[in-house]
């Protein structure tokens, strides 16, 4: 079985798939991918489960040498990668050779990055997730970040016969269509439905949320995105009976500058939320830099839910043959042309 | 979009509302007339004071016993495409799979939990101990807690550990306990600033609540002393020390002890 040895970590660098839903009630949280979408469309280019555990590095990526090799796709921001020094291109599968290095430097996009392994990562779950909880050192590798020195095992479970150069489809390789890769665009507008204290809120707080650009903080983290802004008018008192807090909530504690609870995020909360992120957007959220701007648009329960829905489909009949959907592109820079 | 049923004892005197385009909150009361004591109404004004001890008031009891039948039987009658439940006082979010519900058909599935909640037996409550030595070190914030209560340390030590607690809900982080009620002349606000670093074991105090920090996490209640218990343990078949509806007592214990119960269950 191939292993992944970490020469650097990168600044922060952990395993995650797609976390682990139902332990709410003894206040776990899901965790899993901050942008989900990518470690999916990773997967799904080596032929993997799209859920299969992957190595999501932040904002610095790190060095990795396969001694046995492998065969990896690189998904999310790109993070100006090498491999075996010659320069690794984002969304496409690699062949790795036996003691190559993959190396990674700053971001030159996005927040994450994701390293994914043909066969995923293969760790012992916890409560049915390969994720890292950092906050309670639970899940990933041992409960932490990765460190100089680690080593961490190539699973084996993949569609083989799907698989780029298998034996059934040698010539064969995926690529991401345009219509995914404009989902994955960044997007400065994040789209929000009401929160279950909208209405606490008055109608000149309201107009600062909506009309504010909001910069994200240094100290925001996978438990919650900190915004700094024009503060919103908070309901007096401030705070509220404890209860539970959706994935992309945004309270509003004293002081007024929001925070959105993200993928580690705490079960339960006690501050009144003003706007709830959609979940077609989720993945943009696991995107943001500190020092990035945003601004938030209203939208309706129903509207979200269209809006996940379009996205589900573009992304599930996605992965185009490699090589038609190059010569698709000659094409039309050709007719355009004429 | 809080909206109540028109057959409100059909509901058990449920109100919903939408909280994410993938969850929604069942409330069992006006959540912001219970509760938690600094809590206070959105638009100004005095909170309804007659009530001294609110979490254990007859309103959020009840309620709180609505919230843990409801999460008994959905957790014994799992649906498919509802993928969390996160309790708390007096209310449940119920996160679902948007693909496949809309809020209205999990309203309806909700609707048809809460028919049956009368049916719903509790188990039997559990007492937990919590040897908690108290003070010093391990409790940073005694003294100051017994200044601002114009008590001595012991006297706050006395109070803290003379009452049962209900758990009332677990969140926050895996295993963290929230207790009630706190007898009213401990009650005391949070801390100006929240600690960076909470030590794991940590107890402490926020208004009417008192809990344990199981990890070594940020947090802004103030801390009266530690215990040498793991909350929380991932080798461990039932993870969390205290579930739900669990009743709590802690016990004094000195340094002495605390170090002999810290080595055993190393």
């Amino acid at each position: 079985m191939g292993v992944i040895q970490v020469l650097e970590p990168g600044l922060f660098t952990t395993v995650q798939d797609l976390g682990r839903e139902g332990y709410g009630p003894l206040g776990v949280s899901s965790s899993g991918a901050a942008d989900r979408v990518s470690l999916r469309m990773g997967n799904r280019l080596l032929a993997n489960d799209q859920g299969a555990a992957a190595l999501e590095m932040t904002l610095l990526g790190g060095a990795f040498v396969f001694p046995e090799g492998a065969v990896i796709a690189l998904a999310g921001s790109d993070f100006g990668a090498t491999l075996g020094e010659k320069p690794a291109e984002m969304w496409r599968a690699h062949r790795v050779k036996p003691g190559q290095v993959l190396r990674l430097g700053p971001t030159r996009s996005g927040a994450r990055g994701y390293l994914c392994v043909q066969g995923g990562i293969e760790i012992e779950l916890f409560l049915g997730s390969a994720s890292t909880h950092i906050l309670s050192g639970l899940g990933g590798h041992e409960g932490r970040a990765l460190r100089k020195g680690d080593v961490l095992k190539i699973g084996t479970r993949y569609f083989k016969s799907v698989a780029p150069w298998s034996a059934s489809m040698p010539n064969r390789e995926w690529a991401l269509s345009p219509r995914t890769m404009e989902v994955l665009k960044p997007r400065r507008v994040i789209c929000v439905t009401d929160g279950p204290q909208s209405d606490w809120f008055s109608e000149a707080a309201k107009k600062v949320f909506y009309e504010t650009t909001y910069r994200v903080a240094e100290d925001s983290n996978r438990m919650g995105i900190r915004l700094e802004g024009a503060a919103i008018p908070t309901p007096a008192g401030g705070e509220m009976t404890s209860e539970g807090v959706a994935l992309g909530a945004i309270q509003v504690p004293e002081g007024g500058q929001p925070i959105i609870l993200f993928v580690d995020q705490q079960t339960t909360g006690g501050y009144p939320k003003i706007a709830n992120v959609i979940s077609a957007d989720f993945h943009r959220l696991g995107q943001l830099r500190p020092r990035d701007e945003i601004r938030f648009q209203r939208v309706e329960p129903l509207g979200a839910r269209s809006m996940l829905v379009f996205q589900e489909m573009v992304l599930a009949n996605d992965l185009r043959d490699r090589r038609s959907l190059e010569s698709e592109a000659w094409l039309s820079k050709r007719r355009s042309k004429l | 979009m809080r909206y109540t049923f028109a057959a409100m004892e059909m509901a058990a005197g449920a109100t919903f509302r939408i909280a994410s385009d993938q969850s929604l909150l069942v409330y069992f009361d006006q959540a912001m007339e219970t509760g938690v004591a600094e809590a206070r109404p959105p638009q100004g004004g005095e909170r309804n004071r007659s009530e001294d001890r609110p979490l254990q008031s007859p309103i959020t009891l009840q309620a709180n016993e609505k919230v843990r039948k409801l999460l008994q039987l959905m957790e014994l009658e799992p649906v498919e495409g509802v993928r969390n439940l996160h309790p708390a006082y007096c209310s449940l979010l119920v996160k679902f799979d948007a693909l496949r519900f809309s809020h209205n058909e999990v309203e309806g599935i909700l609707r048809g939990f809460l028919t049956r909640l009368d049916q719903v037996k509790l188990p039997e409550p559990r007492m937990v101990e919590i040897p908690v030595c108290y003070g010093g070190e391990f409790g940073p914030d005694l003294a100051e807690v017994a200044a601002l209560r114009r008590m001595t340390g012991a006297q706050v030590i006395e109070l803290h550990s003379s009452v049962e607690y209900l758990v009332y809900f677990l969140g926050f982080v895996p295993g963290f306990a929230y207790l009630g009620e706190l007898p009213k002349d401990l009650v005391a606000p949070r801390l100006a600033s929240p600690r960076r670093k909470v030590p794991a074991g940590s107890v402490g105090i926020a208004a009417n609540q008192t809990g344990v920090y199981p990890f070594a996490t940020p947090g802004g209640w103030r801390l009266l002393g530690r215990t040498p218990v793991k909350m929380f343990r991932a080798d461990r078949k039932e993870l969390s020390l205290l579930t739900i509806g669990d009743r709590v007592r802690f016990a004094p214990i000195d340094a002495e002890r605390f170090a002999a119960l810290e080595k055993t269950w190393a």
